[in-house]
């Protein structure tokens, strides 16, 4: 058989999919052994016991100066400023875009101007957020909209501008006008896909919230693996890192599902 | 000249012209069509069928000519008067059957929220129910269209349509994609549902013998001249003109001025 044609059975994909994550925990810990063989108080591959216990330390004993549980803290944190950050750019992403994908008139000034805007380097102009909305939460909200939003709006605009013409034409021989057809037909048939470029938005939405935490802040995710990288603690780090993995991971799956739930025409349409 | 008999068509085309930069579509089409006639329009591809429908939906303006709906311009976009089914993309995949019917309904009620509630909304639901069994669609009113095969989806597309009780139907090749029993079938209940509600029809299709078997009128597009040179200096108009099917036209033709009957039967002889 061509091997295009070869399809693993469901038990060999879950096999699959997990070897490559067993190898690199395995090549992990045989170097990390490595080298607690010859120093035992190497910090730069913490060996499996030393980060159990930095996890206890960090998210099951109170901390000592604080009197928080530092993981969940730092994770609340970060996770709000995530969904502030992502639900403004998901309402500006709707509105502005659906209405730039179906009023032409709209559109003529405003789809160049965010064309324009979204090659702006949102980390470029981070200086400017700390000094116009201050160094507490709203910049870093702030941050993660500029970043999202622009991105939001152009993909919603080109869906809104992809749907077939006949649909709008269909609407308008049923009765519309320019506001039902946008609340009956454009809007509900955009919706899954903005929780598509929502999903796409994720990794991009984490990479300026961990910046943002990490230049200026006092709690978070991304400061805490800034601020821990000073006393090479990556015993620490890394539980972290793989902590936000799971997080981004699961919010990409939540999306996914939802998407599934919520819209099962979607989904049947198979786009 | 002005003959004021001519106002007294339903739908009248006077020297409509439709020209895309340089490139001429329609040239000089004039016709008037009666109440409850069920046109089919046939024609070489790209010969302008689809613009002549787009320009009775009011989806374009013609560069020159007027069309006339009872006496009065054409509104310049498309309304709840002028109903469409396309050959794709017909009916709205976010809805199911059900609620794709009733979406016009509740359009038309409810201009600024687009929904209705309450009675007036089990109102519409059985409006759109009964529409959907005369289409045959009963037992699939809560799919999504996407579950539905071609020929149900345009028998969706038909019932959508027709729900909201229009005065002009266009169909732009709605059965193109269908296999021959299916059309068949199409065929039947097309006929059915214009005899019921005595809209009248415009129709384009591929398919000659569709053509004639539906339709009261045959309506052929063609260009006169052709430059060898310039394809596209010369636009299509309408060359033939057959009445067919008198005794289903029968109903139609006794509400029509007997001249205007002698006239067209006499075309029909010329051309066949
Ligand atoms: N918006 C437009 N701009 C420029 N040219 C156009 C436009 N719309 C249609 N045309 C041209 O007008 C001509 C007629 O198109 P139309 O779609 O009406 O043909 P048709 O008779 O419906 O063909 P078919 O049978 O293949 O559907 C084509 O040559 C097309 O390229
Ligand atoms: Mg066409």
């Amino acid at each position: 058989m061509r091997l295009i044609n070869r399809v693993p059975t469901p038990g060999l994909r879950i096999g699959l999919a997990l070897l490559p994550l067993l190898l690199m925990a395995l090549i992990y810990l045989s170097a990390s052994a490595q080298r607690h063989a010859v120093n035992p108080d190497d910090k730069l591959l913490p060996s499996a016991a030393q980060m159990v216990t930095a996890v206890q330390h960090m998210g099951f004993e109170q901390d000592t100066r604080s009197g928080r549980y530092l993981l969940w803290a730092d994770t609340g944190a970060s996770l709000r400023r995530l969904a502030l950050g992502l639900g403004l750019s998901a309402a500006i992403g709707l509105v502005f875009g659906i209405a730039a994908g179906t009023l032409p008139l709209f559109a003529a000034p405003v789809s160049p101007l965010v064309a324009v805007l979204s090659m702006i380097p949102p980390l470029a102009v981070l200086p400017i957020l700390f000094i116009v909305f201050g160094l507490d939460e709203l910049s870093k909200v702030m941050l993660i909209t500029i970043g999202v939003a622009p991105m939001l709006v152009r993909d919603l605009e080109h869906q809104a501008l992809q749907m077939p013409r006949e649909l709008l034409i269909k609407a308008q021989t049923l009765g519309a006008n320019t506001w039902t057809t946008i609340t009956r037909v454009v809007l509900p048939q955009l919706l899954p896909r903005l929780l598509i470029a929502l999903r796409l938005q994720l990794g991009c939405a984490w990479l300026f919230l961990i910046s943002a935490e990490a230049i200026a802040s006092t709690d978070g995710l991304g400061y805490r693996i800034f601020l821990m990288r000073r006393y090479l603690a990556m015993d620490v780090i890394l539980p972290y890192v793989a902590w936000i993995t799971l997080l981004a991971y699961s919010m990409d799956w939540l999306l996914r599902r939802l998407t599934a739930r919520a819209f099962p025409w979607f989904a049947e349409s198979g786009k | 000249m002005s003959a004021p008999a001519e106002a007294a068509a339903f739908l009248e085309f006077r020297h409509i012209w439709q020209e895309y930069g340089p490139h001429v579509v329609l040239e000089n089409v004039s016709l008037s069509v009666n109440r409850g006639e069920f046109c089919t329009l046939v024609g070489a591809s790209g010969c302008g069928k689809s613009t002549f429908l787009r320009l009775l939906l009011g989806q374009e303006s013609p560069s020159r000519g007027r069309i006339l709906l009872d006496g009065a311009a054409l509104a310049a976009e498309p309304d709840a008067t002028r109903g469409i089914v396309f050959q794709r993309y017909s009916v709205f995949p976010h809805l199911t059957v059900r609620d794709n019917v009733m979406l016009g309904l509740e359009l038309q009620a409810a201009r600024v929220v687009g929904r209705l509630y309450g009675s007036a909304k089990r109102q519409a639901r059985e409006t759109a129910e009964q529409m959907l069994a005369s289409v045959g669609l009963t037992h699939s009113m809560a799919l999504y269209p996407s579950r539905l095969s071609g020929g149900m989806q345009q028998r969706l597309a038909l019932a959508q349509a027709l729900v909201m009780r229009p005065r002009v139907l266009l169909l732009d090749e709605p059965f193109g994609a269908l296999d021959p029993g299916i059309r068949r079938d199409m065929h039947g209940l097309l006929l059915d549902l214009w005899k019921q509600t005595g809209v009248t029809v415009f129709m384009v299709t591929h398919d000659l013998s569709e053509g004639f078997r539906l339709g009261t009128r045959l309506l052929v597009f063609d260009k006169l001249r052709v430059d060898p040179q310039h394809p596209q200096a010369y636009g299509a108009r309408i060359t033939y003109d057959i009445p067919l099917n008198q005794d289903r036209r029968a109903a139609v033709l006794d509400a029509l001025p007997p001249d205007l009957v002698t006239q067209l039967s006499t075309r029909e002889v010329s051309t066949s």
